[in-house]
């Protein structure tokens, strides 16, 4: 609170400008109810939190905040940030306006329907919030530069995806670079915060790299996805779903050879739903609907307005206390469920040393004559790893790059010299590599951070000594 | 598909064409348009509700495009409830939304009657008084009201009805019914009719788990005096018994029936909360009595008579390892007897609406099937007045959240939310509103929420001197991000209870946004 001193303080700079706490923090401003949490002193507040216009003047001016996805949680998250003082927002997002998007995501209407999400949602937020500069972009993840992720402060993801998160996590965490203690270097820690829901279920996590458990750390609170299997769909199908896979699945590959099934085309869908009722009839299995097929054969996940708003309004909030420290901070996995009553809990998750996402890299011992093509064939090998078609940087230099096709020539005939040369002959260091691994069945694509150790090299004791994998 | 339908397809998954319907059908009037109550109509809105009827006399101030969504720079100085209004209805057409420029505290006191037009009240930022008031005069109308309030970095939602019934309540994990150590007849014969030590490895890796399970059990029982396994050790000597019986590792029946072999030993016949149900007076039922309650009075004739002890079997099964054929016939085993306890209900529920002079068809054959697939799950929510709480909330709850090293903020923050409400009848404003006083508020507030203690009963708790600090700094303000949660929390809230899906919060749900430790308290 203010105490007497502070308030003499104010007294006297009011004289001289207007740019205080008592004047500002009047009725008639767009900031009135924000102000009593960023320029009044607090108790149960963030360690750093130093309560003046500065602040307020930081949020708005310099803050930059990127929200992956305009979707459910996404348009929710713009509307939240922005009315909470944020001023500088990006937004991605690759997907475009559907009809079944307008239950919920209420920056879109009807005559949006096929236009980029990102922009239109942007566009909205901008006309009803002045002052707010929103950059929309239009495009996958991975289509963006790894530096362009490090120029926000802070990422809120709104995605339905493991795939995406976990790569927007591992991006995030490459930034984060450890000491010679193996304590996290504060200014390389990029914080995210990360909501989910499913009906009227959710989540909303802070991960904050190398402080708390990253999204790789927990990867076990997102179940891969049970698959029926083939055998069952081919010779003893049981239920509606089996008749519809074994038309999505076997079926139209036998009937359209070559012809690759495209679930947003009606027509497809109609000729899976005629096929699944077919083999139903024959089997005298009940149930199929088209409502169904569709449900099947694109994993709808049901989704309402209601959850969504909390669940970013919580992201938001968190978004909000982590920037300004204002209050104390969700610590660090809440869960929100409103089947049977309402139930939230929060559960303080631990983080796995050994991350090899978030750790200080996974420890790579090579010799110095090691070339760089034999370098990127070992990853495709090692155990933890298991990376194909990498690419490799250290300190920000490209050494060799699958893509696009102009810098895959560029940096070709780095492939045949010696890694120990590229990097400078020095006794180790930390190389990124961005690649593909297959998970579940599922390729995702991702960051690693790798600490390289040459063998014989003086000056690398300390870094044997070092955690990591 | 038409447009509606389609546009609707990823809630329809969740409450279907009836729970869309009743959300069509129902009427919901928003007292104060701030941002908590701006945000709870937007989830409404969006979800298709019927109809809106915002209720604000303020006009919208420059404060207000700070933390409200659905005005702008337009609307300064205009009634705040018609712009909200005019937003909300950019949302979606289908709805039909008024607006009413006048302060709600001022209908509450003059114009009570005003509000039984309505299916639901969604009532925000009122302070203690106009509660209590318009919680007796909803109640009076049988109105349903949700309560919603944002406060700094705190906020709380209540529902306050007088009964709530649910038929539906579509738990998210609920054992199957499948009378695996109760089979009927019907089920005995089917499972006769499979010889489990078939020789084929082909049909035996295709019996139906639920089929080995019956088997396994009778075999038990008729080597040990017909009774199933008690103690721990029988147990696992039936478990080792099934695991015997495997001639292949890739049994995919086998291990279901391993995994669910506890499925055998879960107690027959009716759970106590339906015992409960089955028990309360309402069941008693006479020519006021709703349909819910008629077919509970049934649902107890139908245990005592036909049921044996046992509720409608609710006739569906799981998916399992199964050749088609055998799966097919034993869903059908499930579903006549499904079937056939639907008619007897039906039965029941005739006799029971003729006893109480109403039409015996007046409940749909629909109705009744429903009925019948959920009885071991339905809900009966009932919700003390708010005064009533607030008068003697529980004491024992709330001393031990009080006490309670996760929830003693969102416990204090309950005491506060009252504390500040008695600040504002006391000085006019509320606590930390202006900036000069803010010292003086402190030890005021801190004096009430004593007293405010002492008056429940609570002598001897203590409220942190920073949480008490902190609701002073909060200032009364309304932040968005909190409105937009509580909002949200809110409109679901209002969702079930107009579905009639799924089971509402019962108790007041205090918000901490402090670190998101909040909790649903029963007081």
């Amino acid at each position: 609170m203010h105490t007497d001193s502070d308030i003499l303080e104010l007294e006297d700079a009011a004289q001289t400008c207007t740019d205080v706490p008592m004047v500002e923090s009047t009725a008639n401003s767009r900031t009135r109810d924000l102000d009593r949490l960023l320029l009044r002193s607090g108790h149960l507040v963030g360690p750093n939190f130093e309560p003046s216009v500065e602040l307020r003047d930081y949020l708005q001016e310099y803050a930059r905040v990127l929200v992956v996805g305009a979707g459910g949680l996404g348009c929710e998250l713009l509307k939240d940030l922005a009315l909470s003082g944020f001023k500088n927002l990006d937004v991605i997002d690759m997907d475009r306006i559907e009809v079944t998007n307008l239950n919920r995501q209420f920056l879109f209407r009807l005559e949006d329907v096929g236009k980029p999400k990102a922009e239109v949602a942007a566009k909205r937020v901008m006309e009803r919030v002045s002052g707010v500069n929103i950059v929309p972009h239009f495009c996958r993840i991975e289509d963006k530069d790894i530096d362009f992720y490090n120029d926000f402060i802070i990422i809120v993801l709104g995605l339905d995806s493991v795939e995406a998160r976990s790569y927007i996590n591992s991006v995030a965490c490459s930034f984060l670079e450890y000491d010679e203690k193996d304590n996290p270097k504060e200014e390389t820690v990029k914080p995210m915060v990360d909501g989910g829901t499913e009906g009227f279920k959710g989540h909303a996590r802070v991960i904050v790299p190398g402080m708390t458990p990253c999204f790789e750390c927990t990867i076990w609170l997102f179940p891969p996805q049970v698959k029926f299997p083939l055998c069952t769909l081919a010779e003893t199908p049981r239920t509606a779903a089996h008749c519809i896979e074994y038309a999505h699945l076997i079926k139209w590959d036998e009937v359209h050879s070559g012809k690759a099934f495209d679930p947003d085309d009606p027509e497809d869908m109609q000729w899976v739903y005629k096929e699944a009722l077919k083999r139903a009839e024959l089997f005298g299995i009940p149930g199929v609907t088209y409502s169904l097929t569709q449900g099947v054969v694109k994993n709808i996940i049901p989704a309402i307005a209601s959850t969504n708003a909390i669940i970013s309004a919580a992201c938001s909030l968190e978004t909000l206390k982590i920037v300004s420290g204002c209050s104390k901070t969700l610590s660090n996995y809440l869960t929100y469920n409103g089947v049977e009553g309402l139930h939230t809990e929060v559960t303080d998750f631990v983080k796995d040393n050994d991350c090899i996402v978030c750790g200080p890299g996974v420890l790579i011992e090579m010799d110095t004559s090691c070339t760089l093509q034999k370098f990127i064939e070992q990853l495709e090998e090692h155990p933890n790893l298991h990376l194909s078609k990498v690419s490799v940087t250290h300190q920000g230099k490209n050494l060799y790059m699958q893509a696009p096709p102009v810098l895959e020539e560029m940096t070709r005939s780095n492939l045949s010299l010696a890694l120990f040369d590229l990097m400078g002959r020095i006794s180790g260091g930390t190389v990124h590599v961005n690649g593909t691994s297959i998970k579940n069945n599922k390729k995702t694509s991702g960051l690693r951070k790798l600490r390289v150790v040459f063998k014989g090299v003086d000056g690398m004791a300390d870094m044997d000594t070092a955690g990591g994998a | 598909m038409a447009e509606p339908k389609i546009k609707y397809d990823r809630q329809l998954r969740i409450w279907g064409e009836q729970g869309q319907a009743a959300l069509e059908k129902a009427s919901v009037c928003l007292l104060n348009c701030g941002p908590t109550g701006s945000e709870t109509l937007k989830n409404l809105v969006l979800g298709g509700i019927g109809s809106i009827t915002v209720v604000d006399g303020s006009k919208v101030e420059v404060g207000d495009l700070g933390n409200n969504f659905m005005v702008d720079e337009t609307s300064l100085g205009e009634s705040k409830a018609k712009c909200v209004c005019a937003f909300l209805q950019e949302l979606n057409d289908a709805v039909k939304a008024t607006f009413i420029e006048e302060f709600p505290e001022k209908l509450i006191e003059s114009n009570p009657s005003f509000f039984s037009q309505f299916t639901l009240v969604i009532a925000t930022q009122l302070v203690e008084d106009k509660m209590l008031k318009l919680d007796r005069i909803c109640r009076e109308a049988n109105v349903m009201i949700v309560f919603a309030r944002s406060y700094g970095l705190t906020g709380l939602v209540r529902v306050s009805v007088k009964e709530h019934t649910v038929i539906e309540s579509k738990p998210d994990h609920f054992l199957d019914d499948h009378r695996l150590n109760n089979p009927w007849p019907e089920l005995k014969r089917f499972v006769e009719s499979i010889d489990v030590n078939v020789p084929d490895p082909v049909a035996h890796k295709h019996i139906p788990y639920v089929v080995i399970l019956v088997k396994m059990a009778e075999e038990w029982a008729q080597s040990h005096g017909g009774t199933l396994p008690s103690t721990r050790e029988e147990k696992n000597e039936l478990k080792d018994l099934l695991t015997s019986r495997m001639i292949g590792l890739d049994e995919d029946n086998y291990k279901e029936a391993v995994d669910a072999y506890y499925k055998l030993f879960s107690s027959r016949g009716i759970s106590s909360d339906l015992m409960q149900i089955l028990n309360d007076n309402c069941a008693e039922i006479d020519s006021n009595s709703s349909d819910f309650w008629v077919m509970v009075a049934a649902l107890k004739e139908f245990v005592a008579l036909e049921g044996g002890g046992e509720v409608p079997l609710e006739g569906s099964i799981p998916d399992m390892t199964s050749s088609t054929e055998q799966y097919v016939n034993l869903q059908k085993v499930y579903q006549a007897k499904a079937e056939a306890d639907f008619l007897a209900m039906e039965k029941h529920v005739q006799n029971s609406l003729k006893k109480i002079g109403r039409d015996p068809n007046s409940i749909s054959k629909m109705t009744i099937k429903v009925f019948c697939k959920n009885t071991r799950k339905l809900k009966v929510c009932r919700y003390r007045m708010i005064q009533e709480e607030f008068n003697s909330p529980s004491l024992s709850v709330l001393q031990n959240y009080l006490t309670d090293e996760k929830y003693s903020m969102a416990a204090g923050f309950y005491i506060l939310l009252r504390a500040v409400d008695r600040f504002a009848a006391n000085y006019n404003s509320f606590p930390g509103q202006f900036d000069g006083e803010i010292d003086e508020d402190i030890s005021r507030l801190k004096t009430l929420a004593v007293s405010l203690l002492t008056d429940l009963g609570c002598n001897g708790s203590i409220l942190s001197e920073d949480l008490i600090k902190e609701i002073c700094r909060f200032g009364a303000a309304e932040l968005h991000a909190v409105s937009a949660l509580i909002g949200g929390i809110a409109s679901q809230e209002v969702i079930k209870l107009i579905t009639k899906q799924f089971t509402p919060m019962i108790g007041t749900f205090i918000f901490n946004g402090i670190d998101q430790k909040s909790k649903l308290m029963l007081l």
